[in-house]
């Protein structure tokens, strides 16, 4: 069985190396995230105003900012804020999202029909608006940030972990299961939940990137992440301002790392769906 | 219509998230730093803030009821005049963006499927996959950069006009048209060159998600039994891919864009902030800042209204497209 699937990926890869040039990504993002705030080669809030607005050189490769603090370092450092962010909110849905849905989809009913109408409501609800909202509410910190990015993910998760448990929730194993002698509980959270977590593990990496975006756009308007901190959403901010006077290096460089991270997520989550379920593939 | 429990689902949570926001809105609408004790607790029961929080909600769905959205601290105005006043510039925006992705995205689309592994279809699947990763704050600078700054093609990235431009008489609240109708052919294109970058960025944003759902279903239409036998008769190519196979396509096409135009919503707060882009996202924005609640609330409260129109307006499309769909 594990061979089988093992072919099947490298089949898969074979077919489509972008896969496995976004895992690659993947891990590079992580690795920047652990140790990148020990290898930059300035320090990311230091200031030498002497050297503010500088252009990409071979001391600076990203340029400096209006203080002189040198951009490449901190694009760098501002991985670990950006991956964290986007990381914790996405877990924090999954489970959250996983549970609810799976109760509801096991439960089916009235409640069930409820919580579905709600959901495919909330889904197509402007949900950056409400994310704005609830950081404002909650207050302006990072932790609220993670937390509106979690709640504005969570019906995609409760819908897909609906959906899935609802087809299985009469199947053989599941009345055996039944039959002897397991609690509701135990059906729901033993026999049905692992067996739709690799479909939602799909959900989730195609899900970071836009978690990575909300989280970005969030910072960007000025909500949550507080200068000096370095996260590139707050870098794009700092930048927009000399924009139009040309100074492109500090838009360009926090746009491009943001756009690659989420291009490595978008790829390699299609990719997996791709080693999961052949048929779905577009 | 199911989505009216909806909205009165929002209208309540953002009430709720509203009164738990921290600082106190009467401490801050005071006259300042030094202001007495007795004048926040004047300023505080003016607001009604002095009320048990059931109560206040209450009033304000009262309110709401009778179309008073309360009044904006921040302007002093009356937040439906202030929506009012500001949701042409952000409508305008909108729909020219929607304009601009759908005029884009469809003809890709069928470009794509009409031949799927060619050239042109990895090209629009490139330009999909890059599409949804540029964030639109980021893509909106870098336009701003080449048009404005590089190229000099684009005007200052200000506001919907030139403030010595002298206005049209306002008939839509849409510069463009409300120029056209004047006749004032200068006037329009200096009101045109401002909107077409904001619009262009929103655009890029959303051709993504319509160019893929256009491909997918014009493939399976084009390989359903009716494109053959339309074949098979020897029909135009034109009439078989515009008449037959593209009608059929649309469906799952009016969803998305139904979905997308949500979405827009959203993105209107960054591109607004871009490009001081004097709509109700901005408005809303500035007064979020600054803790002055019915602003935010009534700004949520017109996202959601807008947004069960636009769903009413998608299942009425849907029964145009398809007249076996009733409504």
């Amino acid at each position: 069985m594990a061979s089988t699937t093992l072919r099947h990926t490298a089949w898969i890869l074979r077919g489509n190396p972008l896969t496995g040039v976004a895992a690659a990504g993947v891990v590079l993002l992580i690795l920047i995230a652990i140790f990148g705030p020990s290898i930059v080669p300035y320090d990311p809030i230091a200031s030498n105003v002497s050297q503010a607005l500088m252009p990409p050189s071979m001391a600076h490769l990203a340029g400096t900012d209006q203080l002189g603090r040198d951009n490449f370092s901190r694009l760098v450092v501002a991985t670990r804020l950006d991956l964290v962010i986007a990381v914790s909110a996405v877990g924090i849905s999954f489970v959250l999202g996983a549970v609810i849905g799976a109760f509801c989809g096991y439960a089916a009913g009235r409640l069930d029909r409820a919580v579905g109408r709600f959901v495919d409501v909330m889904m197509a609800f402007p949900l950056f608006v409400l994310a704005m909202a609830m950081v404002a509410a909650l207050g302006n910190r990072v932790e609220n940030i993670v937390i509106a990015t979690a709640i504005i993910n969570l019906p995609f998760y409760i819908r897909f972990a609906r959906a899935e448990v609802n087809i299985r929730r009469n199947v053989g194993w599941v009345e055996a299961a039944r039959a002897s002698g397991e609690s509701h509980i135990s059906v729901v959270l033993r026999f049905l939940l692992p067996n739709v977590l690799p479909a939602m593990a799909v959900q989730m990496s195609l899900n970071l990137g836009w978690a990575i975006l909300n989280a970005a756009g969030l910072s960007f308007i000025g909500l949550g992440v507080k200068p000096p901190t370095p996260e590139w959403g707050i870098m794009v901010a700092e930048g927009a301002r000399f924009i139009s006077t040309g100074k492109w290096w500090l838009v360009a460089f926090p746009g491009l790392a943001l756009m690659l991270a989420v291009l490595c997520f978008n790829l390699l989550g299609d990719g997996m769906r791709d080693i999961l379920d052949p048929r779905m593939r577009t | 219509m199911s989505s009216l429990p909806a909205l009165f689902g929002v209208l309540v949570f953002t009430f709720l998230l509203m009164r738990v926001l921290p600082g106190d809105p009467a401490v801050f609408f005071a006259s300042g730093p030094n202001a007495g004790k007795e004048e926040i607790e004047v300023i505080r029961k003016q607001m009604g803030l002095d009320k048990p929080v059931p109560e206040q909600l209450l009033l304000y769905l009262y309110d709401v009821g009778r179309g008073n959205l309360g009044r904006s601290l921040m302007t002093g105005q009356p937040v439906t005049t202030d929506l009012r006043d500001r949701l042409p510039a952000s409508l305008e925006l909108t729909l020219t963006a929607l304009l601009i992705a759908l005029v884009s995205a469809i003809p890709l689309g069928v470009l794509a499927a009409l031949k799927p592994g060619s050239l042109i279809d990895h090209g629009v699947r490139l330009f999909c996959a890059l599409g949804v990763c540029v964030p639109t704050f980021v893509s909106g600078l870098l336009l701003i950069y080449v048009f404005y700054y590089l190229l000099g093609l684009a005007p200052d990235p200000t506001g919907r006009i030139d403030v010595f431009t002298s206005l049209p008489p306002a008939r839509t609240g849409f510069l463009t048209v409300d120029f056209l109708l004047a006749g004032d052919v200068d006037g329009w294109w200096a009101a045109f060159r401002q909107l077409i970058l904001p619009a262009g960025t929103m655009a890029l944003f959303v051709i993504a998600p319509l160019a893929r759902i256009t491909r997918a279903s014009m493939l399976v239409s084009l390989g359903s039994d009716f494109v053959r036998t339309a074949r098979s008769v020897g029909l135009s190519w034109w009439r078989i891919v515009v008449t037959y196979a593209l009608r059929n396509a649309i469906l799952p096409v009016i969803t998305i864009a139904g979905i997308v135009f949500s979405t827009m919503l959203g993105a209107n707060v960054l591109v607004e902030k871009v490009y001081s882009w004097p709509g109700v996202a901005s408005y809303a924005l500035d007064a979020l800042l600054s803790s002055d609640y019915a602003p935010v609330q009534g700004f949520v409260l017109l996202m959601a209204s807008i947004f069960v129109v636009v769903n009413l307006l998608v299942d009425v499309l849907y029964g145009v497209a398809d007249p076996r769909v009733s409504i």
